[in-house]
């Protein structure tokens, strides 16, 4: 399978790169890893007729932690993102979600900024992103602006950003200290997307549930941010009631694609055992 | 569309090319360069056939555009063996082990499992299924692969201890 032709870039700077995407309209993209968009390419599924190589701008490929503000750059890989021993130290969800993405090989490559931006429902880290309430700084022309990861997400493969717009940066606060966490994802082997997965944040206070923020992949057109089921949650001792009540909340916001994973029903079921398991194994680890 | 010019160090030696920016790495290694160890399984990622070593990391070439190697050093089954061309010491623990049946799987599995042994040189056999998890082998059932892998480890850790 052969993609298109087109020109190739290979910018050195975000306003560079910005440019590019202003002068060459909607025939431009921005390549990073290229592992969602070349095989879009292969299938010319897209045909972009300039690519717009963001791998040598220096100003996105890093990540830093000041107390508990986080930002990583688009262009760390899912790899740095496993290795990195600090930001694993106070959101471990990263490391645990990523090891569950595709193979060693694509998390070489593949980069976070590309995974949140794709728009795909399958990509793992939107539904996290969502958890963590991250916020996604976009660069334009005219300067750049910020969305929250919540109201990113608008239907498959359509985002809030802009054409113009390249993601240079992602933010958000580590939950608290003390605080379990979970990535649960049912994939039928190794490379795959979920049939369903959950991610849960959870913040107890002695027994009583302080916070919890729970959203879902790949069981709708976007991810889903499961607002009824964190209310539900906080303020019980997660007692098997109320955590039903959640599960069936979780539910309850769903809407799968029939597809080899499996039929609708099915996949809303598993998005159930995901939040389930997922709840339980993070109270498992918050203190 | 323009052409572009792509220079890459291919297993010690530089090498150049006037490529379509829309060749995938995998071609400009086989066809243009006519390196025919890495193989294309899939065409889509999955199967890890196509693994060469990028600027020490393992990727798989089917999914890398050349613009995006421009300038990296890459190594490919064919730069594996020792410089004296004796098999190196993981192609002789495939041999020994019967790690391999058709052979398809081979190159990008070697290639993998080179780089693994850098990342861990002493792997569990856990770490080297999950560390093998981006190739697959449609005949072995991996067992010989992974008793391979881990055969060779153990041999490069003596090597290195005696040296
Ligand atoms: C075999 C296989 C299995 C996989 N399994 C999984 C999986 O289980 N879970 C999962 O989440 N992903 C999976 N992936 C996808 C992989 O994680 C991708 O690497 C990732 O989704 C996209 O990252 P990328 O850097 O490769 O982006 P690219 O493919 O380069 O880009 C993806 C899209 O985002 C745009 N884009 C990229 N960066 C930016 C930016 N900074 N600003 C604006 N737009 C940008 C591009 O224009 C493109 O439209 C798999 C891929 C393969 C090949
Ligand atoms: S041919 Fe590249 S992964 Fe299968
Ligand atoms: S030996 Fe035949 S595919 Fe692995």
């Amino acid at each position: 399978m052969i993609p298109g032709s087109f020109d190739y870039h290979r910018p050195q700077s975000v306003s560079e790169a910005v440019g590019l995407l202003k002068d060459k309209g909607d025939e431009a993209f921005i390549v990073a890893g290229g592992h969602s968009l070349i095989p879009m390419m292969k299938l010319r599924m897209s045909t972009p007729e300039h690519l717009i190589d963001i791998q040598d701008i220096a100003e996105i490929k890093n990540i830093s932690i000041f107390g508990s503000d986080v930002t990583i750059g688009a262009f760390v890989t899912q790899a740095e993102i496993i290795s990195s021993e600090a930001l694993h130290g106070i959101c471990p969800v990263l490391r645990e979600a990523s090891l569950q993405i595709a193979d060693p090989q694509i998390r070489n490559v593949g980069t976070i900024g590309g995974n949140v931006a794709n728009g795909d429902p399958g990509n793992d880290m939107p539904a996290i992103m969502q958890a963590l309430d991250a916020t996604f700084v976009l660069a334009g022309e005219e300067g750049t602006r910020e969305v929250k990861a919540r109201d990113f997400y608008e239907a498959a493969y359509f985002t809030a950003r802009a054409e113009t717009e390249m993601l240079t940066l992602i933010k958000f606060t580590a939950p608290a200290a003390g605080h379990g966490s979970c990535y649960m994802k049912q994939k039928r082997k190794i490379g795959d997307y979920a049939t369903a997965a959950a991610v849960v944040i959870l913040t107890m206070n002695g027994t009583t549930v302080q916070n919890v923020e729970i959203a879902l992949t790949n069981v709708a057109d976007t991810p889903l941010y499961a607002e009824e089921a964190n209310r539900l949650l906080i303020g019980t001792s997660l007692d098997d009631a109320s955590i039903k009540a959640a599960v069936e909340a979780a539910k309850a916001i769903t809407d799968p694609a029939d597809d080899g994973r499996g039929p609708k029903d099915f996949r809303t079921h598993i998005a159930g055992v995901m939040v389930e398991r997922a709840i339980r194994q993070a109270a498992t680890t918050a203190s | 569309m323009s052409k572009m010019n792509v220079k890459m160090t291919v297993n010690g030696k530089e090498i150049e090319s006037l490529s379509e920016p829309r060749t995938l790495l995998i071609h400009f290694l086989r066809e243009d360069h006519k390196l025919k160890g890495p193989h294309i399984g899939c065409d889509t990622g999955h199967c890890g056939a196509c693994t060469v070593d990028l600027d020490g990391k393992s990727v798989k070439s089917c999914m890398t555009f050349v613009g995006q190697a421009n300038g990296a050093n890459v190594t490919t089954i064919e730069g594996i063996a020792n410089p004296d061309g004796t098999l190196h010491v993981l192609q002789e623990a495939f041999k020994e082990h019967h790690g391999l049946q058709c052979g398809f799987c081979t190159p990008g599995m070697i290639t993998r499992a080179y780089r693994l042994l850098q990342e861990n040189p002493s792997p569990t056999e856990k770490e080297i299924r999950y560390g093998i998890s981006g190739n697959l082998c449609r005949c072995t059932g991996y067992q010989n692969i992974v008793k391979a892998i881990s055969m060779a480890a153990q041999t490069l850790n003596t090597q290195e201890a005696a040296e």
